[in-house]
């Protein structure tokens, strides 16, 4: 059999792990059993605590955007101070601190972060693969127009591009323009239509 | 008038949080935060003392100079205060 290393889709299948641990799996797993063994924690509050943050989606970071558009005190609460603004919510930040940078006909905004790969994990969820590529990271500030176009965003000609490199304590979530012809969209209707690449400043929400 | 401030050039080794790519470029102040522990020391279970974290504006002229894709875009980040000197 000539592919029988593909699958039927004709993808290649991903290897088996049988390697041995890496040094930092090993060290995972002992730190790990360790605070389960002096009753630190146990494997049942670790399991919730994936669960809790397998449970963040693009849909928290949505509900912030319709608010914003539908709700003027609120909108005025998140630019001044994101991280209380959006814990009123029940959307809490911990030890970091959120600021949202808004879109409008003149500013467009775009997230990226050089260093590593911080993200608003309690808003949009797990960072995509790109969000943490050498690429991304290095081409956004470099030339963040390319790497627009490249997602199929243009923009209005005499648009500035605002780049937020989040270095440190912050966290930024984009607040995209709200789309025209949705004036009579409810925040529910209007959160439909808020993308997870429209809060990274990579898109532009769909429209109605 | 906003605060014009230049980053520092100096490349220490350890867990530092001001890119590389920004040090000796000058920009105004665009907020001030904080302050938060030096993370430079807080990375090694040191104690930190916390520093003013300023987002500071660059144009895409100062980082890039000729090379800018577009001369008036603008790149924030944040910068701890010991990373910064103020420019008349």
């Amino acid at each position: 059999m000539p592919h029988d290393h593909l699958s039927p889709s004709g993808h290649p299948y991903r290897p088996d792990q049988d390697h041995p641990l890496t040094y930092w799996q090993q060290m995972e797993i002992a730190l790990r059993e360790l605070l389960i063994e002096k009753g630190v924690t146990t494997a049942a509050e670790i399991q919730s605590q994936i669960e809790a943050m397998d449970a963040r989606t693009p849909a928290n970071g949505a509900a912030v955007v319709a608010r914003a558009w539908t709700d003027p005190s609120f909108r005025e609460a998140l630019m001044a101070d994101a991280s209380e603004a959006t814990r009123g919510m029940g959307f809490d930040i911990g030890p970091m601190r959120l600021i949202a940078v808004e879109n409008t006909a003149e500013v467009h905004n775009m997230i990226v972060c050089t260093l590593c790969s911080c993200y608003p994990r309690n808003l949009l969820g797990l960072p995509p693969d790109w969000y943490k590529s050498r690429a991304y990271r290095s081409r956004t500030v470099r030339e963040p127009r390319k790497v627009l176009a490249e997602f199929g965003v243009e923009l209005p000609p005499g648009t500035t591009v605002r780049v937020h490199d989040s270095t440190a304590d912050m966290r930024y979530i984009v607040i995209p323009a709200r789309p025209a012809g949705t004036e009579g969209l409810d925040a529910a209707a209007l959160a439909a239509l808020v993308t997870r690449d429209s809060m990274i400043g990579t898109g532009l929400p769909r429209q109605p | 008038m906003a605060e014009r401030v230049r980053v520092s050039t100096r490349m220490p080794i350890g867990h530092v949080r001001t890119p590389a790519y920004l040090r000796g470029k000058t920009g105004v102040i665009e907020r001030t935060l904080g302050p938060f522990p030096d993370p430079e020391r807080l990375a090694y279970g040191q104690e930190a003392q916390k520093f003013p974290l300023r987002r500071v504006r660059f144009t895409m002229a100062e980082v890039w100079g000729d090379q800018a894709e577009t001369p008036d875009d603008t790149l924030d980040a944040e910068i701890y205060e010991h990373w910064l000197e103020r420019v008349e």
